[in-house]
């Protein structure tokens, strides 16, 4: 057994290589570098490492250039999808994803994710939707849960003040225009694999020119939630699954 | 010899965006600035080019980013109450170094103000307008030829200098018509090369359009450096102004845009009865013509300057650092969207000779 050497080894589990060799900033437990392993796994798998262009956020992923070794952009917090726009409209044959988290995309670029949706722009918005700002100390966001304590609501989430939840699939699944639209999760090993399967669908829809696709992962925040990774997950399971319901919202 | 054309000075910048190999246009409505998204809606949706009408300001200048991080010339366009809301981005670009061409066809202010014309956004066009230490090109145009013209240079130096570029007009430029002569049109061969662009890394190293450093390694502070060099150059190098019967002037108005056509008439009758006035024009607003005009503060003969402007005194602050306390300087403004007629102006002059 100990003489296994390392040429008899098939390497089987690898970093995809359109991903930089660093360590993620975020958080132990935090979904952030899960999915950016998903997007990186994807983009070798598609072979799209030099023609693709990636949108990092305002919030924890504004980093995210750090991680992809592909064409970035930053933007303006809640501007991703004006971003993609502007860059996908002179490069159309270029693949464009945006990833956001819930406050960047919800609250204060909720314009631009509507609009951008019902015009049908041929580009992907992956939704990191952890119920809470992550970077600046944990505020409720607009998709914090009823009672959900944040920095912000110290006793709860009160809907009689602040309202409900917003359910981003729901409301983009109205409008006409999108091609698809999914709530997955990543809590499992299973949930991990339908979150990729999603994504890497979006990707090829918009190779095909289907246009606009939108991905939620409702993702986990261990540290703002005070709970350890294991705990988190167990809390999006009983708690943000309810109201945010996994499934697809739209596919054409 | 080229053809003459009538046209409206908003449809002269639009077709001067045209000229100057622009096919990526973001805007949103409003007044006194529509003319130029009816104008491009038409013409570049004909040119295969892209309009798009953005559902904001703010959407439309984030637009522009993109389209800019992915090497087009690109312009976006609007008025007083919707520039303020283009600042978020435009301090953007400027810190990405990012190449576009902006119009401000300006209205009165503040709030909602009046669609009226108006120059009351001198401070916000030249001094930075959005968050941090920044500039961009201002240039400002008194005619309808010089919207064409200006236009195509606004182009030219964002490319160049990777800077934004803002053409500060007014409503009543905007809205003028005019005969001009349009500037030649530019092929894809005129426009620069670009190898920052963002378009899929193939064959090259990545390339990233940020506008955030935190790390010591790279820090902000050499972003800021970069941007304050490149400023200096500009001041150095990219100046322009008219000069106006000044030879022999003993007063010197100073005005830009609107306010400088209706001093020239001033000058004028003052001339017919005898008074020597002249006119020094900014044409770039920032850079401003410090030196220049500092220069007409030390000519013996100048008694004093005066500056009229459709504000409460803005440049009026940038003229009085020109001139340096070497001679009174005397102003008169309206800022209520008012344009004040050659009489007037002649008026309030008379009360300093």
């Amino acid at each position: 057994m100990n003489n296994v050497s390392e040429k008899n080894l098939e390497k089987v589990f690898t970093r995809p290589k359109s991903m930089i060799e660093t360590e993620f900033h975020y958080c132990p437990g935090c979904s952030h570098q899960i999915v950016h392993r998903l997007i990186g796994e994807i983009i070798d798998e598609l072979g799209i490492q030099d023609n693709i262009i990636g949108i990092a956020p305002v919030g924890c992923a504004v980093l995210a250039y750090d991680y992809w070794d592909i064409d970035m952009s930053e933007a303006a917090h809640g501007r991703v999808p004006a971003v993609a726009t502007g860059l996908k409209r002179v490069k159309p044959d270029t693949l464009v994803f945006g990833y956001q988290g819930d406050g960047d995309l919800a609250a204060i670029g909720m314009a631009e994710t509507i609009h951008a949706a019902n015009r049908g722009e041929n580009f992907t918005i992956i939704f990191i939707n952890n119920a809470i700002y992550g970077m600046t100390g944990g505020q409720m966001a607009p998709t914090t849960l009823p009672g959900q304590i944040t920095s912000t609501t110290p006793y709860g989430r009160d809907v009689s003040d602040v309202g409900y939840p917003i359910k981003v699939c729901e409301l983009l699944a109205t409008l006409a225009t999108p091609a698809y639209i999914e709530r997955t999760t990543i809590t499992t090993p299973k949930n991990v694999l339908k979150t990729k399967k999603a994504i890497k669908k979006a990707f090829q829809y918009q190779i095909d020119k289907k246009g606009y696709s939108f991905i939620e992962v409702v993702s986990s925040c261990p540290t703002r939630w005070g709970l350890s990774p294991i705990d988190s997950f167990k809390w999006i399971e009983e708690n943000m699954l309810k109201f945010f319901k996994p499934g697809v919202f739209k596919d054409f | 010899m080229a053809k003459k054309v009538l046209m409206k000075g908003n449809e002269a910048m639009s077709e001067a965006a045209i000229i100057a190999g622009c096919r990526h246009y973001f805007g949103y409505p409003i007044t006194p600035q529509n003319e130029v998204a009816a104008y491009l809606s038409k013409r570049l949706t004909d040119l295969g080019g892209v309009f798009l009408q953005a559902e904001s300001e703010v959407s439309a200048v984030n637009m522009v980013f993109g389209a800019s991080a992915a090497g087009a010339r690109v312009m976006t366009s609007s008025s007083s109450p919707g520039m303020s809301l283009k600042q978020e981005g435009i301090s953007y670009l400027a810190a990405g170094s990012l190449p576009c061409v902006v119009a401000n066809v300006m209205r009165a202010g503040p709030g909602l103000g009046n669609i009226t014309p108006s120059q009351a956004d001198y401070f916000q066009s030249t001094k930075g307008g959005g968050h941090g230490d920044y500039h961009i090109i201002c240039l400002a145009p008194n005619s309808v030829q010089e919207m064409a013209d200006l236009t195509v240079l606004a182009f030219d130096l964002a490319d160049k200098y990777l800077i934004p570029s803002m053409i500060l007009t007014d409503g009543m430029v905007g809205q003028m018509l005019e005969e001009i002569t349009l500037p030649e049109y530019k092929t894809p061969d005129d426009l620069p090369e670009k190898d920052w662009v963002l378009g899929g890394a193939k064959g090259r190293e990545r390339n990233i359009a940020r506008t955030l450093w935190l790390y010591p390694e790279d820090a902000v502070e050499k972003n800021n450096i970069l941007l304050q060099e490149r400023y200096a150059y500009l001041q150095e190098n990219e100046i322009r102004f008219e000069e106006y019967l000044l030879d022999d002037a003993e007063y010197i108005f100073t005005a830009f845009g609107i306010s400088s056509r209706i001093c020239k008439g001033a000058i004028t009758r003052l001339r017919e009865s005898g008074i020597k006035a002249g006119l020094f024009r900014p044409i770039t607003v920032w850079p401003f013509p410090y030196k220049a005009l500092e220069k007409y503060s030390l000519n013996k003969q100048v008694k004093f300057f005066f500056d009229v402007e459709l504000n409460a005194g803005q440049m009026l602050e940038d003229v009085k650092l020109a001139v340096n306390g070497n001679k009174p300087v005397h102003f008169y403004g309206r800022f209520g969207g008012y344009v004040p007629g050659i009489g007037e102006i002649i008026d309030e002059f008379n009360k300093y000779v």
